[in-house]
């Protein structure tokens, strides 16, 4: 797991062997400060149009980021911030790059920040944002891929970390492993996880401190499992997060909470974990 | 994110303030002229202000303690809840602090 977010790219966020041993950055390496950008003609014989300000980083042309202005006919494109930079793409330019799959908030691809909050593009009204341009950017302090893709290897490494899948030591029964409505019902509120990153790069203990600390999203789910009345690893479980940074770098800041595009609540079920930590010591 | 700033930040100042509490409990031990020292300092309208500042950090640190230990006892995670946690420490904090120090002068201290 550490040392797996080495792309070798230029990064936006510093590589694990570059980072000096320091606890915060407020600066950005100088390869990664935004400087200038185009502004793309307005789109003719358009009515009525809104800007897009969007983040473009080029791996391959040595530049330093730049934020390009776009406009969008608002009467030829959908209501969501993914439908303007498909529009984008489509009609100006067919260089951004951003991911997007589904387009109805289950995939999680489009995780991006828009307006200042780490949201999905495609749930994302561009008319709930109100001053003036849509400011669209990566996902905060990952390394950059191109322009709006984030290089997420280190935080699936961490969700394969907390082994997310059910694991069992008494025989397999002859059908399905049987559950109670009750029981299943104590994960409603996690399952509902899509994977899509905003919790973890909105937490700045995560920004601080990603290759030790696992994040809100892996933590939830690693309590999704611990509460399976089904799984029967619990204590190993518990004992992987016992660690100074894995689990107790969550210092309740909250960010995670106001992220979740899913309205899940990752700073309860980190909260339940350390419970769960002093619980099995008395 | 930014109550949890200022409650870092008020745990730093209550470094320096203690320093101040353990100054004033050294002087006081010295004798009649090392406290007169520290008498002057707090009466000046500086020293007020820092006193102040202390009294503030004190009891928006304390209030805000008691939130984190609600938080880790795993209550108060609704939207609802978190905000009338966080807005309490804050406003809570203000409001005891300029009580603490009306009441104080009311008894006479300061003079």
């Amino acid at each position: 797991m550490a040392g797996s977010m080495d792309s070798g790219l230029a990064l936006r966020a510093p590589r694990n062997d570059e980072r000096r041993e320091k606890m915060v950055e407020f600066a950005l390496p100088k390869n990664s400060r935004i400087t200038g950008g185009t502004s793309w003609p307005k789109p003719a014989g358009a009515t009525e149009t809104r800007e897009f300000k969007v983040y473009r980083w080029n791996p391959d042309d040595g530049k330093n980021p730049s934020v390009d202005t776009y406009f969008i006919d608002t009467h030829d494109c959908g209501p969501m911030v993914l439908d303007g930079l498909i529009w984008i793409k489509n009609n100006i330019d067919p260089t951004l790059t951003f991911r997007r799959s589904c387009r109805e908030g289950v995939c999680g691809s489009c995780a991006m920040n828009i307006d200042g909050q780490n949201t999905l593009a495609c749930t994302k009204s561009m008319h709930d944002v109100k001053d003036g341009a849509v400011k669209v950017n990566p996902l905060p302090h990952q390394p950059v891929v191109k322009d709006l893709v984030p290089d997420l290897t280190n935080f699936y490494a961490q969700y394969a970390s907390i082994e997310p899948w059910l694991q069992t030591t008494t025989p397999t029964p002859q059908k399905e492993w049987r559950q109670s409505h009750a029981d299943r019902e104590k994960l409603d509120g996690l399952y509902e996880c899509i994977l899509c990153a905003c919790c973890s790069t909105s937490c700045p203990s995560y920004w601080w401190n990603s290759d030790r600390y696992l994040g809100p999203a892996a933590l939830l789910q690693a309590n999704r499992w611990v509460k399976d009345s089904r799984d029967e690893a619990t204590g190993e479980r518990l004992d992987n997060l016992e660690d100074p940074f894995r689990l107790y770098r969550c210092h309740t800041i909250l960010n995670c909470v106001k992220a979740c595009p899913k309205g899940l609540n990752p700073a309860e079920a980190i909260a339940e974990l350390k419970l769960k930590m002093v619980e099995r010591q008395i | 994110m930014a109550l949890s700033i200022v409650h870092r930040l008020t745990g730093v100042a209550l470094y320096f303030g203690t320093l101040l509490l353990a100054w004033w409990l050294i002087a006081a031990a010295s004798g009649p002229t090392a406290y007169a020292h520290v008498q002057a300092f707090t009466s000046s309208f500086l020293g007020r202000l820092i006193v102040f500042g202390y009294t503030w950090a004190l009891l928006h640190h304390l209030l805000s303690g008691i939130r984190h230990l609600v938080w880790d006892l795993g209550y108060g995670f609704k939207a609802s809840e978190r905000e009338a946690l966080t807005w309490g420490a804050l406003i809570g904090g203000i409001c005891l602090t300029v009580l603490l120090w009306i009441a104080a002068y009311a008894i006479g201290g300061g003079r």
